[in-house]
């Protein structure tokens, strides 16, 4: 709290306070500068990016050739690890969440025979990190012969205990125990309750955990490292750092190929962009999901 | 449940199944018991890796959360100009996949194009080289911060929300100050949020991968293959095919993890009950 000065803390008016305004605008340019320099970066050629300062243009605006060159590079692979990322994002976190979202809900209105061991062990599982899951899961993959299909991919994805954590804590708020009943006196089946009436409250918290999921896929790298070695499955993550490693000449090469740099600082940027628009757009629903998730924990 | 058995459950179990075995010349793969993790915890690159992502907890972590409580109590206070746009902007970075910010970095610590070595070279600053050995983790630290401070400062922002406004009002008519409301009933309001956190960014850093594998790339000689204990079950399992040892040093690193976290928590949970 060291920020904001005496003065400001006194008095009840709520005036703004500018030390605390600057000293916060101080980490919103740490957050924000590397990505105006990654933009920047995105129009200039290989040979600008080292020669020229990081935080203006350099010769010439080469951003839709760089555009165009990420996207026609070795026939088109980026494109197909957009549509790759596309579909493991979205299959993988809609999945996830509408799995987390039904599983939650069950964990909080149904009194069932092992409940709330199920819900320790769900919050165990949050607890369990990927490391010491992710070999084993190759090779139990490999048994199951979907090494290198999307499936290795998609199926770890659907798991998210955090998901059924954060949903079994709305519903128990967002789903009142009174309006469940009301529906099944007038003869509606528990699976109707759920997508007509339920799933309506719950939406909120299902934007919450669908967005998180879709950063969690858009941005896995370590799961498809493993699991995949064909690049025409590669997500943008594994696609990106394998360019990456030919710019700097670690892929065995030897000879560094600068001119990939380029090819690696703008495939980032279109990277990027999908999830931020989704964030942008979405943030009204999944911050009062986030505000009500956190009530009970 | 069934996804959960196939993402979870199974791999677990084989995974400490795995840990028993090893392949031998001869004999092809036997029943060894405990060796795997003898070996494990005598192995001295092992015992590095957990040190050195043990001392970037003890850094990384609480300059993390650090930042994040400020940024999120800020927000809160009301004194802030333009809060929904600081809200969005320091939480961008959350969206960036880690593999692209390790890049991103990576080119601006670097040599070729840095532009942190270009701004110092404006001002005549000697600016350290960011990425050799001396360096290394407090700049994979810096990329770190920058992905998941946002992210935690929204957490404890969303938990400061649930405040009732009543408590405000009674602090108010007793004639507490911001900064007094803030430390008497925002910080205790923020503990559960603020251990959960806590808990999460543990598990990260022990499970530290996607930042030092991305940047070894740019710095060969200074991250090593076993870095942090998950490249180190990573690479033994895919570079040096000892799938056995390397489950082994998974499950020994999870069973880190998991005391570790567990120890938090639970010291979270008795202050909480003592108050």
């Amino acid at each position: 709290m060291s920020v904001k000065t005496p003065a400001a803390g006194r008095g009840r008016a709520r005036r703004s306070s500018t030390a605390l305004t600057v000293a916060m605008g101080l980490m919103l340019l740490y957050a924000l500068l590397p990505l105006v320099w990654l933009l920047l970066s995105s129009t200039k050629d290989s040979n600008s990016l080292s020669t020229s300062f990081g935080l203006w243009f350099g010769h010439g605006f080469h951003l839709f050739d760089n555009v165009w060159n990420v996207l026609t590079y070795d026939h088109g692979i980026y494109l197909r690890w957009f549509a790759n990322t596309l579909l493991y994002a979205v299959v993988g976190a809609g999945g996830a969440a509408f799995i987390s979202t039904a599983a939650g809900y069950a964990l909080a209105k149904y009194r069932f025979r092992g409940r709330n061991v199920l819900a320790a062990v769900v919050l165990g599982a949050i607890a369990i990190p990927g490391t010491a899951l992710a070999v084993p899961t190759y090779l139990l993959f490999s048994k199951m012969g979907i090494v290198d299909t999307p499936w290795a991919v998609l199926l770890p994805s659907l798991v998210s205990p955090f998901g059924v954590y954060l949903m079994r804590v709305y519903a128990i708020g967002a789903v009142p125990d009174s309006m469940l009943e009301a529906a099944r006196i007038d003869g509606s089946g528990e699976i109707r309750t759920f997508f007509t009436i339920s799933l309506r409250l719950l939406a909120p918290g299902f934007v919450t955990v669908l967005l998180f999921s879709l950063v969690a896929t858009w941005n896995n790298y370590f799961l498809p490292l493993i699991v995949l070695s064909d690049p025409k499955w590669f997500p943008l993550t594994v696609g990106l750092n394998q360019w990456n490693a030919l710019a700097t000449g670690a892929a065995g090469s030897g000879a560094t190929t600068t001119g990939f740099y380029p090819l690696v600082v703008t495939g980032s940027v279109l990277a990027i962009i999908p999830l931020v628009v989704a964030f942008l757009f979405l943030q009204r629903f999944w911050q009062s999901g986030l505000a009500a998730g956190s009530v009970k924990e | 449940m069934v996804v959960f058995v196939i993402g979870i459950a199974a791999p677990l179990g084989y995974a400490a199944y795995l840990s028993f075995f090893q392949d031998r010349l001869v004999g092809g793969n036997v029943f060894v018991g405990f060796d795997n993790y003898t070996r494990a915890l005598g192995d001295e690159l092992f015992r590095a890796g957990l040190w050195r992502v043990t001392l970037f907890l003890l850094v990384q972590v609480p300059v993390m959360l650090a930042l994040a409580l400020l940024a999120a109590l800020a927000i809160d206070s009301g004194r802030l100009r333009w809060p929904a746009l600081f809200r969005i902007g320091i939480f961008v970075p959350y969206a960036v996949p880690a593999v692209v910010a390790s890049l991103m970095w990576g080119y601006l610590y670097g040599d070729r194009f840095g532009l942190i070595r270009q701004v110092g070279d404006a001002l005549h600053v000697d600016v350290p080289r960011l990425l050799s050995e001396n360096w290394m983790l407090a700049s994979i630290g810096n990329v770190v911060t920058w992905e998941f401070m946002g992210y935690n400062m929204l957490i404890l922002y969303a938990a400061l929300r649930t405040v009732p406004q009543e408590l405000y009002e009674a602090a108010e008519v007793d004639g507490a100050g911001e900064l007094r409301k803030a430390w008497s009933i925002k910080l205790p309001a923020l503990r559960p949020a603020l251990a959960l956190a806590t808990v999460f960014s543990i598990i990260g850093t022990f499970q530290l991968f996607n930042e030092p594998n991305v940047m070894q790339s740019l710095a060969p000689d200074v991250i090593s293959t076993s870095y942090t204990p998950n490249m180190y079950a990573f690479n033994l399992a895919f570079n040096g095919q000892q799938f056995n040892y390397s489950a082994a040093v998974a499950v020994v690193l999870g069973g880190v993890t998991a005391v570790v976290a567990y120890a938090v928590q639970a010291r979270s949970m008795r202050k909480e009950q003592s108050l």
